[in-house]
Formats: structure tokens, C-alpha cells, sequence
């Protein structure tokens, strides 16, 4: 079938083929590769995106079901150039090691920061907990994302 | 010839001692960074792998017929298509590259499709009819053991086998089935070359081995293939083995066509080797005042059904069988058992692991008989520069501050007891389970040791080259970078030995340099950052020679104030220096495993401070503090990095994470049932970096990414018995254990 529905602000129609995800979706047809598969059981948070405001692994979605919808992915969050300040932060805090759950976190991140923008350690952490991360132990995004909830512009 | 005056040479930036950031890090932070997973080739084929629902079998007979059948399919194969060497193997190569007429473990592979799409590929799989005859799967690795089902035998004997002390005690311990699951699956593409020849693009810790073994198995010249480090998401030992690797290249030659293939979760669990699951039996004998008299310990760890790197792993565990410590008389016997369980191979910490499980937990009991400090024993047993190893007999010639690490420790304040009663600070956490008054502290210590690079006489080298273009330096490599930072610090060196700030680093292929060797035994800042620190330097002072100058910097060749050659001119002069950078050798065992079996050593210890709830066998690991040698830190915040996520995994094993088999089946191959710790489970960490001069990696540096994972399982360990009064000999630690045994 075909579907439209927004992606980063742009109108886009894509076709989907049965069973696919709106992850599939994303990484197979629009070639938007920033949004990682890693467990395909919404256990990790690698594939997390934005879907009509709400933080959802984008593995779980059917890719029919996102029709007619708003998505953002890392992609839309990205600017034009460089960093977005939660990604600096992060950058400059050493919270990306391997990066595949990167993308994840910057999502569940900015996901945060629009409900919160100065959460406590303990509200990161429980508003990161659907995201695994096996390289850092967490600690650099936590100490990034305390920073960041400090400076993000809003 | 320009000249300025008044003009100093320039100070990089990004050198050793800095932690400037990843440069890898812009495009992963915005979903622009390559993985294997995201590759891709125009006509690509997609694969999938029919894999053995026994522990073992019988191939009775192969139907690819329906296969064939479904449209879009391209090519099935089987162990007949192998065109060269049957099997493959990291040190021995006794895996076949899909099973001929038997299947040795629940999982192996039988065939490989390609498919026009990945869902048509993974039905074709589905569609492979193999008839099977089911056989007696032997998963016992101590029946292995009575049946000589053996990989390797190891037996240790130092000093007076009669010598025995007034203080005893023994015990059993066991280490459950650990996996490294890093977030990115195993994947790759192969691109035929038209000539016969092959391109492979897929996740790895070590191109040159695995070339090797695809050379071997295709029955190619060894310049037809080039193995191509690409993007891959963690490794923590699961790379080391070839898994879809020949498969892919066999596919892509059998089709003409590129060929594609990303393991599934479920798939990544079988499809790579994981830590080995170990059954230790001690006995510690000392002296009244403490001393350590003699140790004895068998080692028995379960290989799985092939080679991988058992033999070493079992070797690691038994030389570090008595851990950072000194002991006049020692006896270690260790099996490395082949069964038809899942392959084990390499995890971070390679054998350390399961034995510092053990033996620390020894040392706590031997210092409750003796009513002594459990710190105090240990530092008065701490093995140091100069000692002898107590199972092999090496002096120890580079710095291990032991006793630093132990008086570090002992320095850093404890938390306060927790005074909240908010959730977050309960071990039921969110699930809202914990009564506060059934929350139980306790504080615990482990000291783990480690080698570092390859041991045991393997001709340990990594090759670099650093060009010199008119944008800057270039550090060319084939070493993996697996997340751990190693494209940041070898830039930093080549800066440092340069004296310039525009150094990149470049991956590139089998063909066009040596190798680097794995991407593990925490080797690569010690060997490539050694070639790269020598070839850097060379350059640098043959440049200098050349043009007869005093300084180099960003501008260029300078002598004095003048600067005689500006960058872009140099850069011009196709200047290029390449280094094999080699360990001091090290020896095989002898009979008695005695020898100079270690190129270096690394100390570190922890302290897991935790709160159990005892009646729901509940654990929150408040926090874990270490101390760990370093040598010298070239990039604080990296090793920092590299610390908290060993910790972490070291956490993992010690109450959740374990691979949990029946009759050779793995029971909980997915994120949902394996369990990996989250944000909510990492507990708060404080290192100091113990930094001494002397060892022969650059600038002093030692490896620093196992260290961490080697005590901190322990130590949370020795803090829940500490806090529930449990004998606890097995990891992971499960609420059972806590609340009901």
C-alpha cells in the first residue's frame, strides 16, 4: 500500500510492503539510516523516534500505521550543520562510543527536554531507562544531558 | 622560502594528556555515521542463513528445491559449494563453514540464500528442507572431561607441592554463560570485483584473520580478497570469530552480484561465541599471620562445540588463577571442554573474569578465618614490580601498583546510607516492591589482574603508516575501531610525535597495509599506538634532516624563525613512514606452565557498594569505585568511558546477565529475556586513575579496556554477601539465590 505522511517537516509518500515497520520504512525507503535496528522488540531504544509527539521505538509501529502522521527522527533533529546543543553535550561529555544507541538516546533526549527542560539525574534516567546503551555505563549521558538541561536553548 | 619574524612554533591541539572529541563522534550523533548494517550496493542481493534447530544431528538430506522455487531467489548453498578449506576457525579451524553431515550446536549453520529482498531471503532460508536424525547431545563439560573431550588441558605447578599452611578454605564456585550483545548485530556486504576476486565490508575486531580464513575457504589467492574495516556497533569480543563472512563472500562470487546480510537479535545470540561458562574449585592455604602458602585450583570452562578461542581463554583463567597475589607454592589444573553447548570464545576479560569471581571471594573468606581485614590480606599478599607471578614464575619487570590501587580504595570515602525512600533509591525500583525496612547494605571489594596484548609466544605486532598530504597527517591503519575511541587516540599520538594539530585516522583495507592485529586483549593503544608513535617520530625527524629544520608545526619546516618549507609544499613531497610496532617477546609454557608467558600486566581494583532487599532477593548496586593502572592516561575522558562501560558489564554478570540453556538450547536469545542493564541499573562511579611510568606502550600507556570487567563482577558479589549473610558462589546472583536458598 501507499502511505503519506510527514517526516522531519517534509510531505512524503512511500510504499510500504506487509509486515514492514515504520523502522523499516525510514531505513529502507525514505533513506533515513540514523534510526538503528538492533533488537526488533522495542526492548533497546535504538530505533526511538517522535510520532505525532510521542517518543515511540519506531520497530513496534506498523509502517501502515503511520500514516497520515508526524514523525522526527535524528535526522529532523539534526541542523543544517554541526550539533544540536543535546548532541554537543554529549559530544563534549563523551557519551558516544560505538554510537549505534546514540541516535536513540538524542531522540528520547530531546523527547525529554520538550516535557522537561531541566530534569534531575533521576528524571533522566528514567525518561532514558527504555534505552540500552552497552559501551558507556551511562554515566557521560547523564552527565551531558545534566549540562544540557542547563543550556538548551528554549 | 618564506620568512616571518617573531614568530614561535605553534602548539597543537589534541594531543596525548588531552581529551579532545571523537571525530567520529559528529556523524554518529547525527545518524550520518556508516555501520555495516547500513551499507549498500546497486543490484544487491539480500542473504539469510538456515541454521540447526539440534544440538546435534545427523544430516540425513538437503532439499533446496522449495527454495529455489520462491521468486526473487537467486542462489542457495550448501557445504558442497565451499570451494576451498571446509572450515574455519581464529585459531584452529575445526568449524565447518555450514555443516556437512552432522550439526554440533543448536543454531549451526547449514545453508545460505540470496534472495532479491531481505523477507524473500529469510523465507527461502525458512523453505531449505533439511531432514535431520537427532543424536546424544553431550552438554555435561564434566562428562566432556571424564569422555577426554578436550580442547585443551592446562596444569600449573610452582614451587613445593608439599608445603601446606594452618589456615584452610575451599570452595566451589561457578560463572554462568555471559554474552557481549553489543546493540549493532553482525552484518555485512560482499561486492564481487569481476575478476574473480571479492570486497568484504562486515563487522569485525580483526580484518587480517578473518581474510585469512576467507582466502582459506574460497581457495582464493590472498590478493583476490580485501577485507575492509566498516562501522560496527560494540564488538566486546564477539568479532573476533568469522560468522556470515565466508558465507557472504561465497554468495556474492556464486551470484555475481553484491550480497547483503544483517543478523536478527535472536540470530546475533547464535551467531556468535560467547563468554565461557565456568565450574572453579579452590582451596587457599596460609600462613596464621595472613601469609598465602599455597593455592590450588582446578578450572573447568565449556567451550561449545568448536575450537574459537577456548584454548586460550582456559590458559588466561589458569594463569591468573590465583590473581594479584602472591603465593609460595601454587597448583592450578584447568579443561577446556568441547561439548555440543553454543562456541565460547572471546569476551572482554578472556578467562580473567571467571577465576577473579573465585578467588576473590577465596581471599574474603580466608580473611574472615583469619579475622583480618579483608584490604589488609590483600595487601599484604599484593603482587608488585618485581614479584613473580605466582602460577608462571615471570618477574614482573613494568609497574603494577597493586598496593596503590588497594590504599586508593581504601582512601575514597563511602556513600551515606540511603536516607530517601523514593523509588528510585529502592532495589524494586518503579515496580513499587521494596518495603524499606527489608533493605539490607553492603559494601564489598575485588582486585583483579590482567595481561595485556597476546601472550604465550604469538608473534604480537600492529603495522601503521602516517603520510604526510597538504591537509595534515594522515595515521593509516587497519586496526578496528569498535567504539572505544582508538581513531581519537591515535590521532592524539601522531600529534604528540608530529607537533602538529591536523592529524586524521584511516581505515583501510587487507591490501594496502599489515595488520594491526585484534582489537582486543586491550591491545590497541599499547600496538598501534606504539607503530603510530614511531613512525610519526621517524618521520618527523627524516623530514627535518631533509630540509635541514629545527621545528615542524602546522605551517610547516621551520629552522629558527624562518620557515623554509610551508605545509602545502611538504605535503606536496609524498612523505610517508610505516612501522611493524612489536611486544617484548614473550614464551610458551613449559611442562610445569612456567615462563615469560605475558608481554604486560594491568592492576585494578573496586569497591560495589549495594542495597538488597532481602526478602524479594532485590539488588540496587549503589555505586562502584575503582582504582585501575593505567600507565598513563593519553585520554582521560576515553579511559574514563572506557571504565564506567566495563563496570557496567562486569554489574551485568554479576546479577542479570546469563545465557540460559537447556539441553543446548538457548532459552532467552532475545533483548526481552537476556537481560542487559539500563540506565536505572548503572550504578554511580568514581575512578582514579593510578598513573606510574615504565611501561612499553607509548608514553608509558597500558591497555585499558578490560581491566574494569575483571573485578567489578566480584566485588558486587562480596557486597551482597556482605549485606544478606549468603554464601552466593554463583554468577549472576538471581533474586532466588538471595531470598530463597
Amino acid at each position: 500500500m501507499i502511505v503519506e505522511l510527514t517526516v522531519n517537516g517534509e510531505p512524503v509518500t512511500a510504499r510500504v510492503t506487509n509486515p514492514g515497520s515504520l523502522l523499516d520504512l525510514l531505513r529502507d525507503e525514505l533513506g533515513l539510516p540514523g534510526s538503528k535496528n538492533a533488537c526488533e522488540q522495542g526492548e533497546c531504544g535504538s530505533c526511538s523516534v517522535i510520532l505525532d509527539g510521542e517518543l515511540v521505538c519506531s520497530c513496534l509501529v506498523m509502517a501502515a500505521d503511520a500514516a497520515d502522521s508526524s514523525v522526527t527522527t535524528v535526522e529532523g533533529i539534526s541542523p543544517q550543520d554541526g550539533l544540536h546543543p543535546v548532541q554537543d553535550a554529549m559530544l563534549r561529555a563523551g557519551a558516544v562510543q560505538c554510537g549505534f544507541c546514540t541516535p536513540g538516546i538524542v531522540v528520547a533526549a530531546i523527547d525529554l527536554f520538550a516535557r522537561n527542560p531541566t530534569p534531575s539525574a533521576t528524571e533522566i534516567k528514567e525518561a532514558l531507562a527504555g534505552n540500552i546503551c552497552r559501551c558507556t555505563g551511562y554515566g557521560a549521558i547523564i552527565r551531558a544531558l545534566e549540562e544540557a538541561g542547563t543550556g538548551v536553548d528554549r | 622560502m618564506s620568512t616571518r619574524t617573531g614568530r614561535r612554533v605553534g602548539v597543537p591541539r589534541g594531543v596525548v594528556r588531552d581529551s579532545p572529541p571523537r571525530p567520529d563522534g559528529v556523524p554518529k550523533l547525527r545518524g550520518e555515521f556508516e555501520y555495516a548494517q547500513d551499507l549498500s550496493a546497486d543490484g544487491m542481493l539480500w542473504a539469510a542463513t538456515v541454521r540447526s534447530p539440534h544440538a546435534r544431528a545427523r544430516v540425513v538430506s538437503v532439499d533446496l528445491t522449495p527454495a529455489l522455487a520462491i521468486g526473487g531467489v537467486h542462489a542457495c548453498l550448501t557445504a558442497d559449494d565451499v570451494p576451498g578449506r571446509a572450515t574455519f576457525g581464529l585459531e584452529h579451524p575445526d568449524q565447518p563453514v555450514l555443516a556437512g553431515d552432522e550439526v554440533r550446536f543448536w543454531g549451526e549453520p547449514v545453508a545460505v540464500v540470496a534472495a532479491e529482498d531481505a523477507n524473500t531471503a529469510r523465507m527461502a532460508a525458512a523453505a531449505v528442507e533439511v531432514r535431520y536424525e537427532e543424536l546424544d547431545a553431550l552438554t555435561d563439560p564434566d562428562e566432556a572431561d571424564r569422555r577426554d573431550e578436550v580442547f585443551r588441558r592446562m596444569r600449573i605447578r610452582r614451587g613445593d607441592q608439599d608445603l601446606r599452611g594452618p589456615i584452610v578454605v575451599e570452595g566451589e564456585y561457578e560463572v554462568g554463560m555471559q554474552d557481549q550483545a553489543p546493540l549493532g548485530t553482525e552484518a555485512g556486504l560482499a561486492v564481487p570485483d569481476g575478476q574473480g576476486g571479492v570486497d568484504l565490508y562486515a563487522t569485525s575486531q580483526y580484518v587480517h584473520v578473518d581474510h585469512e580464513q576467507v582466502v582459506a575457504s574460497l581457495g582464493l589467492r590472498p590478493d583476490q580478497v580485501r577485507a575492509h574495516p566498516t562501522g560496527i556497533g560494540g564488538a566486546f569480543g564477539a568479532r573476533e570469530d568469522v560468522n556470515l563472512h565466508i558465507h557472504l563472500c561465497m554468495l556474492a562470487l556464486h551470484t555475481g552480484q553484491p550480497v547483503k546480510m544483517v543478523y536478527q537479535r535472536s540470530e546475533s545470540f547464535t551467531g556468535h561465541v560467547h563468554r565461557h561458562p565456568a565450574w572453579l574449585r579452590y582451596r587457599h592455604e596460609a600462613a596464621g599471620d595472613g601469609r598465602l602458602l599455597r593455592v590450588e585450583a582446578r578450572v573447568l570452562i565449556d567451550g561449545g562445540a568448536y575450537a574459537s578461542t577456548t584454548s586460550a581463554v582456559l590458559a588466561n583463567a589458569c594463569y591468573f588463577a590465583v590473581g594479584p597475589y602472591r603465593s609460595e607454592s601454587v597448583s592450578v589444573d584447568g579443561v577446556g571442554a568441547r561439548t555440543n553447548n553454543p562456541p565460547c570464545g572471546a569476551m572482554r576479560g578472556f578467562g580473567a573474569v571467571q577465576v577473579c569471581f573465585a578467588y576473590e571471594a577465596q581471599m574474603d573468606r580466608l580473611a574472615a578465618a583469619l579475622g583480618m581485614d579483608p584490604l589488609d590480606l590483600r595487601e599484604l599478599n599484593a603482587l608488585g614490580t618485581g614479584d613473580s607471578m605466582s602460577t608462571t614464575g615471570q618477574v614482573i619487570d613494568t609497574p603494577l601498583p597493586t598496593i596503590d590501587v588497594i590504599r586508593s580504595l581504601q582512601a575514597m570515602p563511602l556513600p551515606e546510607p540511603a536516607t530517601s525512600s523514593h523509588h528510585s533509591e529502592l532495589p524494586g525500583g518503579s515496580g513499587l516492591t521494596t518495603e524499606p525496612h527489608h533493605v539490607q547494605r553492603g559494601v564489598g571489594y575485588a582486585l583483579g589482574l590482567k595481561n595485556l596484548g597476546f601472550s604465550e609466544g604469538s608473534d604480537d605486532y600492529a603495522q601503521a603508516r602516517v603520510r604526510l598530504t597538504p591537509d595534515g597527517a594522515v595515521v593509516e591503519t587497519a586496526a578496528i575501531e569498535v567504539g572505544q575511541g582508538l581513531v581519537t587516540v591515535l590521532a592524539q599520538i601522531a600529534r604528540s610525535a608530529l607537533r602538529i594539530s591536523q592529524v586524521d585516522v584511516a581505515h583501510v583495507d587487507t591490501s594496502k597495509i599489515d595488520s594491526a592485529g585484534s582489537t582486543s586483549a586491550s591491545r590497541q593503544t599499547q600496538l598501534s599506538g606504539g607503530a603510530t608513535l614511531e613512525a610519526a617520530t621517524r618521520l618527523r625527524e627524516r623530514v627535518l634532516a631533509h630540509h635541514d629544520g629545527d621545528q615542524l608545526d602546522d605551517d610547516g619546516v621551520w629552522k629558527g624563525d624562518e620557515l623554509l618549507v610551508s605545509w602545502q609544499a611538504l605535503g606536496e613531497e609524498g612523505w610517508e613512514e610505516t612501522v611493524t610496532f612489536r611486544h617484548p617477546p614473550t614464551t610458551g609454557p613449559d611442562e610445569n606452565g612456567q615462563g615469560v608467558i605475558h608481554a604486560d600486566f594491568a592492576v585494578a581494583g573496586h569497591r560495589a557498594v549495594v542495597d538488597v532487599d532481602t526478602e524479594l532477593g532485590l539488588v540496587k548496586v549503589v555505586r562502584v569505585d575503582t582504582a585501575q593502572d593505567v600507565g598513563l592516561a593519553l585520554n582521560p575522558q576515553s579511559v574514563r568511558g572506557q571504565i564506567e562501560g566495563g563496570i557496567l558489564q562486569g554489574v551485568g554478570l554479576a546479577v542479570m546477565e546469563e545465557l540460559v540453556m537447556t539441553d543446548g538450547v538457548i532459552l532467552n536469545a532475545t533483548f526481552t529475556d537476556y537481560l542487559l542493564p539500563t540506565i536505572l541499573d548503572a550504578p554511580d562511579v568514581e575512578a582514579l586513575l593510578i598513573e606510574r611510568e615504565g611501561s612499553w606502550g607509548p608514553f608509558g600507556a597500558k591497555g585499558v579496556g578490560e581491566p574494569p570487567t575483571i573485578s567489578s563482577t566480584a566485588a558486587v558479589a562480596a557486597a551482597i554477601r556482605a549485606a544478606t549473610g549468603k554464601e552466593l558462589n554463583r554468577v549472576p546472583i538471581r533474586p532466588q539465590d538471595i531470598a530463597l536458598e
